[in-house]
């Protein structure tokens, strides 16, 4: 079967690939474009490592057909940061250890950062509910709630 | 997250700070990579068929049809696996080459549903997966028993005729037994005698990176294995053994791990991996999926257990017995001595019979689970702690305070403790808020409880391997030989830093591979911490010897004369001449002129880890009408010797503390009448999420282990041992009804309230 040919933007560049019609978005990002910070713990969407944004919404990439990604935006760990300048989670997580083997972390962080731009000040109720598709199994996720929720009163605080 | 800390003199700059791990940034942009993420030039992937049967004997397999498909490349069976015959143990660790090669391939029988009988390498994955469906497999389909208590009647299918239990063929592998003073005298003697079963489920270690694998075999027979384990030198050994290939041709590269909770102390695909890039000569790819995860890789034994103590009037405890039976899976090996060597550790009982039964089953083959069997036993033990303290009329902490170990306590599994911390983990229970909080009234059918369990576990030593090399710049390399599975790099870095007086960030910290750094044994036990800091000591104490002979050369007087302090060496007194003191930059840039590089290593087998302790408070609300258990409050209190790096012990604490958690309320195997898994995904394999836990109190304790350097102990075991029986009784607590079985998952705590309903 012919492979199919897709525009999209990745991070925000303009990027073309070519997939099969039945192939995920995970595993072109992983695959052909190299974007191994998308992780897959489980292929079936309940675990979180593979999230990705499309459009700003956030997504588990292992559910999305990669031809889907035709005309979209797509976010992926690898454009959170800019060039050495961590963003606001990725320093706090960093600071405040909110992750141990850090195989979740990627998924954590962009479901994290999708939450504080629509929600800049979350209740802990609000995050664990919001962060409650992203398995995490080393650090009970107290760590990582507190991380949250800090960087969400930092950004608030800068952005006054 | 309170910090106490018992050490008289903490003048400490980096150790007990908490400093940016040295990984951090790779693992927050994305760009750490783990053994899925490796790959090579002109790689294939491989690809596992398993069995269907849950026990079904292999009379042949035709891969003739496989082997013709386009994109094929090679395939193996457990022909091209080293036979280890059954006759002859041979023990790599706490394996048995036995056991192992026939869990990775199936030989003379199949053991269980998901058990490998042929791997196959392809161009593509959906090639290799294709090629499964054509080998035929000619099974004899035999029956088959998957739960402990069924599988040691007398009646029950056998697994393996060559295991005798009392002369018979039996399932029964093994047996264990701890035993202090007389237990019948003890009883005897007892006011109080509370007697109880329990039942456990399997539950799985969890880890979200599936196992994954990629191997390289070039002409000549060297092999290069990338894979996420918890013990580079474990893959090396286990494939030397399984394959033929000698050690010293295996170069295996530690990936970042995504996690192993013991259930990486073993291998899977690796020798599958490295047989079929040998025979296709190509680098082979191999992950598994999480239905795979599930199915065929370890999670922990299923249980039953019998607990009896008997203890006086006023609260001591005379005599304890246990009996653990533990599903091993379908290969001997479970968690007895955990199970049976750490349940009644805590205490001082002058009379023990503890027996352990390690016992066979259609399932896959267990693997270590952070403080393998201790939870299991811990269970049973503090559910009855809680029932004798009850009928004492005692605070179930000031009952365990009574009879807390302590320096000088014969423990049941053997040793006579040194200064150990129990007894803080216990009173700082009792001091906290938490405990002094009161319990909520229940209302609209929601009723609120509390409860407490403390726990053991041994720690551990074992081998371990360091380098430490100063660069031309005066920073620091430090090259160690385990897998950082959450933060260990960043205590190397806080102790390397704290010994040479220089900042933290200064010192850069590695996993070497197998050919780059000497043998260390597995990441595991609690050991990792302890004994990379051992090394690290050794090694760094070393260079600074060093450092201080350079400055000595320089200066022309006796090394001896020079000491090393905050950084710099300087004359030791006015006697040793005045010299300008000299940096450790200073120092590494005249290395060349002063008797070149400056670096030192040490390798040891270390011992000297004592037991770890930890106490736990647990607050839960019951939901009457849905059958729902929520966790509200929770504290855990544990002796950790030492913190190095405090998020880290903590982290550990917290997450022992959700693991088990989900042991106690969600998590189970459970199997369908055919003997096949009903639920291996996490969608029906119900792990803790971020909604369902509150914060995780962890209060840090420091009775430093006075035969460590930094006086450390180990943090990650114990932080499981616990929760079970807390969350048990403190459901118990709640519902003035106890449940001898987990998980008290929904539909069974509303089955249990109808019943009591229906009998009112």
């Amino acid at each position: 079967m012919a492979k199919l040919h897709v525009s999209t933007t990745i991070n925000g560049e303009p990027q073309e690939f070519l997939c099969d019609a039945d192939q995920s978005l995970l595993d072109v990002l992983r695959g052909p474009l190299g974007l191994t910070g998308s992780k897959e713990g489980c292929g079936s969407g309940d675990c979180g490592a593979c999230t990705v944004t499309v459009n700003g919404r956030i997504v588990c990439s292992c559910l999305m057909l990669a031809a889907e990604a035709e005309g979209q935006q797509i976010g992926t760990i690898e454009g959170m940061a800019e060039g050495d300048h961590l963003h606001p989670l990725q320093q706090k997580f960093l600071e405040m250890a909110a992750l141990q083997c850090g195989i979740c972390t990627p998924g954590v962080l962009m479901a994290a950062k999708a939450l504080l731009e629509r929600n800049p000040d979350p209740t802990e109720h609000e995050v664990r509910f919001w962060l409650a598709g992203n398995l995490c199994r080393c650090t009970g996720y107290d760590k990582i709630i507190r991380a949250v929720m800090e960087t969400a009163a930092d950004m608030r605080g800068a952005a006054r | 997250m309170s910090t106490q800390d018992s050490n008289p003199a903490n003048d400490n700059k980096w150790i007990g700070q908490r400093t940016i791990r040295p990984d951090g940034a790779d693992k927050v942009t994305g760009r750490a990579a783990y053994a899925a993420d490796t790959t090579m030039p002109g790689m294939i992937w491989g690809k596992v068929l398993r069995s269907p049967h849950p026990h079904a004997r292999i009379r042949s397999i035709d891969t003739s049809k496989a082997e013709k498909l386009p994109g094929v490349k090679a395939v193996v069976t457990a022909k091209d696996i080293v036979d280890f015959p059954l006759d002859k143990s041979v023990m790599l660790g706490i394996q048995d080459m036995r056991w192992m090669c026939r869990n990775v391939m199936a030989r003379e029988k199949a053991l269980f549903a998901g058990h490998p009988v042929a791997a196959v390498a392809a161009t593509s994955e959906k090639i290799a997966a294709e090629a499964c469906a054509l080998i035929k497999v000619d099974y004899e389909i035999l029956p088959f028993v998957i739960d402990v208590e069924e599988a040691m009647k007398p009646d029950a299918p056998i697994l393996h005729d060559f295991i005798k239990f009392d002369g018979k063929p039996s399932n029964i592998a093994g047996r264990l037994e701890h035993k202090l003073g007389d237990v019948e005298a003890g009883f005897a003697k007892a006011d109080v005698v509370v007697e109880r079963s329990f039942r456990t489920k399997p539950v799985h270690q969890g880890y979200i990176e599936p196992h994954a694998c990629l191997v390289s075999v070039t002409a000549d027979g060297k092999a290069t294995i990338w894979s996420s384990s918890q013990g580079q030198f474990m893959v090396r050994a286990m494939c030397a053994y399984l394959t033929g290939v000698p050690q010293n041709d295996i170069r295996a590269i530690p990936a970042e791990i995504g996690g192993g909770f013991g259930g990486k102390t073993i291998i899977y695909l690796e020798p599958l991996a490295l047989m079929l890039a040998k025979k296709s000569g190509r680098p082979v790819k191999m992950v598994m999926t999480r239905t795979e995860v599930f199915h065929a890789s370890g999670p922990t034994s299923g249980s039953y257990s019998k607990v009896k103590i008997g203890a006086t009037k006023d609260g001591r405890i005379v005599a304890a017995q246990g009996t653990y039976c533990l599903q091993a899976g379908a290969l001997p090996g479970s968690p007895i001595r955990g199970a049976a060597g750490c349940s009644f550790s805590p205490y001082d009982i002058p009379n023990v019979l503890s027996v352990g039964y390690d016992v066979v089953s259609n399932r896959s083959k267990v693997a270590a689970y952070r403080a393998p069997g201790a939870p299991i036993g811990a269970y049973a033990v503090e559910c009855v702690m809680d029932e004798v303290a009850e009928a004492l009329k005692m605070d179930p902490l000031q009952f365990r305070l009574k009879n807390a170990a302590k320096q000088g306590t014969k423990a049941a599994h053997g040793p006579v403790y040194p200064r150990i911390g129990f007894v803080e983990t216990i009173e700082q229970a009792i001091a906290h808020p938490h405990y002094k909080a009161p319990v909520a009234k229940g209302k609209n059918g929601l009723l609120y409880g509390r409860g407490v369990a403390s726990g053991f576990w041994f720690n551990a030593g074992g081998e371990s391997s360091a380098q430490v090399n100063i660069a031309e710049d005066g920073t620091v390399v430090v090259i160690t030989g385990h897998p950082d599975i959450g933060g260990s790099r960043a205590s190397t870095a806080n102790i390397t830093a704290e010994l040479l007086g220089i900042d933290y960030r200064k010192v850069s910290v590695l996993i070497g591979d197998t050919s780059v750094i000497g043998f260390s044994n597995l990441t595991g036990g609690s050991r990792v911490t302890y004994a990379s800091a051992m090394v690290v000591t050794q090694s760094t104490e070393r260079v600074i010897g060093q450092l201080k002979e350079r400055a000595a050369k320089i200066w022309k007087i006796d090394p001896d004369a020079v000491v090393w302090e905050n950084g710099e060496a300087r004359p030791a007194g006015d006697n040793a001449g005045k010299f300008e003191p000299l940096t450790l930059a200073q120092l590494a840039a005249q290395a060349s002129a002063t008797g070149g590089p400056i670096g030192a290593g040490q390798q040891l087998n270390t011992t000297g880890a004592e037991g770890g302790f930890a106490t736990h408070i647990c607050d839960v609300e019951v939901d009457t009408g849905l059958g729902i258990v929520r966790v509200l409050r929770y504290t855990s209190f544990q002796d950790v010797g030492r913190a190095i790096h405090p998020s880290y012990v903590e982290g550990q604490m917290q997450g022992g503390v959700a693991q088990g958690i989900g042991w106690a309320l969600s998590e189970e195997y459970i199997y369908d009448k055919n003997g096949k898994l009903d639920n291996p995904s996490f969608l029906d394999y119900r792990m803790p999420v971020s909604s369902d836990l509150p914060m995780l109190d962890s209060v840090i304790i420091e009775v430093p282990n006075p035969k460590h350097p930094q006086g450390v102990r180990g943090v990650g075991e114990v932080p499981l041992v616990p929760p079970l029986a807390a969350v048990s009784n403190a459901v118990y607590n709640a519902l003035g009804r106890r449940f001898y079985s987990l998980p008290m998952s929904p539909p069974k705590v509303l089955a249990a309230l109808s019943t009591a309903q229906a009998a009112e």
